[in-house]
């Protein structure tokens, strides 16, 4: 197996705060992995790392064998390794299907045009595609501030997928998403990245959607990682059931949203 | 090249202002001239306002404009207006291309205060220079168009008219364009969502230096056109209210529609030339109700009336 994302020794302090400690992180191609641990555990800090997003205070990035540190966000997106937030990250003003047809063209050009329009036919029918893949038609129109929260995590992260990545890094996917839903989404989603063959990485509080879908685990504490292997192996260890899950490893409140 | 829509009114509209130049008394011609030039200015400062910035020193373009001109036919003996206007355009894009590295690193407030900043360094170097007249500055030479020069006074008037609203339309054709095309729309997504558009693997950067320079052309264009109809430039051009008043002018139309800026340039010299007519002593606070007036009951600029009513029209 390939490794496509390696951290080693990966450090970061906000002041007195340890946010990541020593994180030596191998992920293996074809992976779907999920990110466990409590608030405040250092989840989202080493997805921002890895994306760029956050400078480390000591340690190396490698991506595909190659460092990444010191890249911008763009550099690293464009290299193959896309993202999706905690909170949906969207242009609130703008239609969902422009939306989409903006990362459509962010995809096709690191430098778009200057006077060809935007919304071309091409654009506006592969942008159609993407919404009924992932089942947010209804919304085609409708500005992203008028969206449910579901529907905008899967329009956050229909255009993480518009560029292609090899690898996924989705933060609470599901954070946000009424119980019911939550299947539903990752289902979705979970779908789209099969056919897209893309190694993923995601942050969950709810454990049945964790062993549900994931082939591997890593628990979180306190900046650093406790626990890392298969589900059934982590979410049964002694010190992840006292430190993360709470004693309640397959319980439906799992931990809470943040 | 196919015209839409609204290309073709743009064009109807131009040239029934063409043909309105004939009939129309000089003092009208003279005003709307004036009126459009800074329309075109203020195309630069709503360009930027669409990617969430607010330049607050637009009049810099405009003075390099103006100065190109006026000093291409003093010192340099290029006295065609299409050369001279050219040549502003592209002094204030070599200019833009400078500033915009460092300009593009600051949103908000420090956007706003920087691009004054320069602006203001303008006006200090050209109150600086004697050669240039100082406080004064200097008249513009007497110009050409492809070889044929106008007669002086009405005849140059009413070419400098023409020329106007003939580069009205193509700016307005272009930015029309502009605004629906990449950059364009990706610029309003940085404004909305900087974050977002890097992790589309896009530069915000890149994209607000584009939409700067760009913006910086225009504005120059309008700079020039200014000075051709004047016959005169002075420091003021670069003088903080000069950009002020393309600030206001960018929110009495709104950016609704690349017309906006026209109208609302049109409205501000008519209010201002009757409000000084009429009230001399009180004329800025009528522009200023004017302005809490639109923000107040047209929050997006006086475009909204037209298109109120239109969503009207189809209900
Ligand atoms: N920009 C920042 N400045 C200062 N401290 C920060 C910053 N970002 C995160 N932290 C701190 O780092 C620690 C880890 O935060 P992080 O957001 O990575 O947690 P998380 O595991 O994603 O939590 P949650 O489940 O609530 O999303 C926390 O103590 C947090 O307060
Ligand atoms: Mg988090």
């Amino acid at each position: 197996m390939t490794c496509i994302l390696e951290t080693r020794s990966l450090n970061k302090e906000f002041g007195a705060v340890i946010a990541a400690k020593d994180l030596n992180v191998q992920i293996n191609k074809g992976e779907v992995v999920g990110v466990i641990g409590s608030n405040g555990a250092g989840k989202t800090t080493f997805i921002n790392m890895v994306t760029g997003y956050l400078k480390p205070t000591r340690g190396e990035i490698l991506f595909n064998g190659k460092s990444i540190m010191g890249h911008s966000p763009r550099a690293i997106t464009r290299a193959g390794m896309a993202r999706s937030f905690q909170v949906a990250q969207l242009f609130p003003e703008m239609t969902v299907l422009d939306n989409l047809i903006v990362a459509l063209a962010a995809a096709e050009s690191a430098r778009p045009s200057f006077l060809s329009p935007l919304r071309s036919d091409a654009r506006i029918a592969r942008a159609e595609e993407i919404l009924k893949e992932f089942g947010v038609e209804n919304y085609r129109d409708s500005l992203v501030t008028a969206v449910p929260q579901g529907a905008r995590k899967l329009v956050d992260i229909a255009m993480a997928l518009i560029g292609n990545p090899q690898m996924l890094l989705l933060d609470e996917p599901t954070s946000g998403v009424s119980m019911d839903e939550k299947t539903g989404l990752m289902d979705t989603v979970m779908n789209a990245v099969r056919q897209h063959g893309v190694t993923v990485l995601f942050v969950e509080h709810d454990m049945d959607v964790v062993e549900r879908y994931v082939s591997r685990v890593l628990a979180f504490y306190s900046g650093e990682i406790i626990a890392d292997g298969e589900p059934a192996a982590v979410l049964a260890d002694q010190q992840v059931r006292d430190l993360v899950t709470g004693h309640r490893p397959t319980t439906k409140q799992g931990n809470g949203a943040s | 090249m196919r015209l839409d829509k609204t290309e073709i009114s743009l064009g109807l509209v131009a040239l029934a202002c063409v043909l309105f130049g004939f009939v129309s008394p000089g003092w009208l011609i003279f005003l709307l001239t004036i009126a459009l030039a800074k329309a075109l200015v203020v195309q630069g400062v709503v360009m930027q306002m669409r990617s969430g910035l607010v330049s607050f020193g637009q009049g810099l373009f405009y003075c390099i404009g103006g100065y190109t001109v006026g000093m291409g036919g003093q010192f340099f003996g290029i006295h065609d207006a299409i050369a001279a206007l050219s040549l502003g355009m592209f002094v204030a894009i070599v200019i833009a291309m400078l500033l915009g590295l460092l300009l593009t690193r600051y949103r908000e407030i420090f956007f706003a205060m920087l691009s004054l900043a320069f602006s203001m360094i303008l006006f200090g170097i050209l109150v600086k220079s004697q050669e240039l007249g100082s406080t004064d500055g200097f008249n513009v030479h007497d110009w050409t168009l492809f070889g044929w020069a106008p007669e002086a006074g009405a005849g140059s008037q009413h070419t400098v008219f023409t020329m106007t609203v003939v580069a009205g339309l193509i700016v307005a054709v272009l930015l029309h364009r502009y605004t629906k095309a990449g950059v364009g729309v990706i610029c309003e997504a940085v404004r909305e969502n900087e974050v977002r558009v890097e992790y589309l693997g896009l530069s915000p950067r890149w994209l607000l230096y584009g939409n700067y320079v760009a913006a910086a052309a225009v504005s120059a264009l309008g700079g020039g056109l200014t000075a051709l109809a004047t016959g005169h430039v002075d420091p003021e051009m670069a003088y903080w209210t000069t950009s002020g008043e393309f600030v206001f002018i960018a929110l009495l139309g709104g950016l609704g529609h690349v017309a906006a800026p026209f109208i609302a340039a049109i409205v501000f010299s008519f209010v201002r030339t009757y409000a000084i007519e009429f009230v001399p002593h009180t004329w800025q606070m009528i522009l200023g109700f004017t302005l809490l007036a639109v923000i107040i009951f047209l929050p997006k600029g006086l475009w909204s009336l037209v298109s109120r009513e239109k969503t009207g029209e189809r209900a």
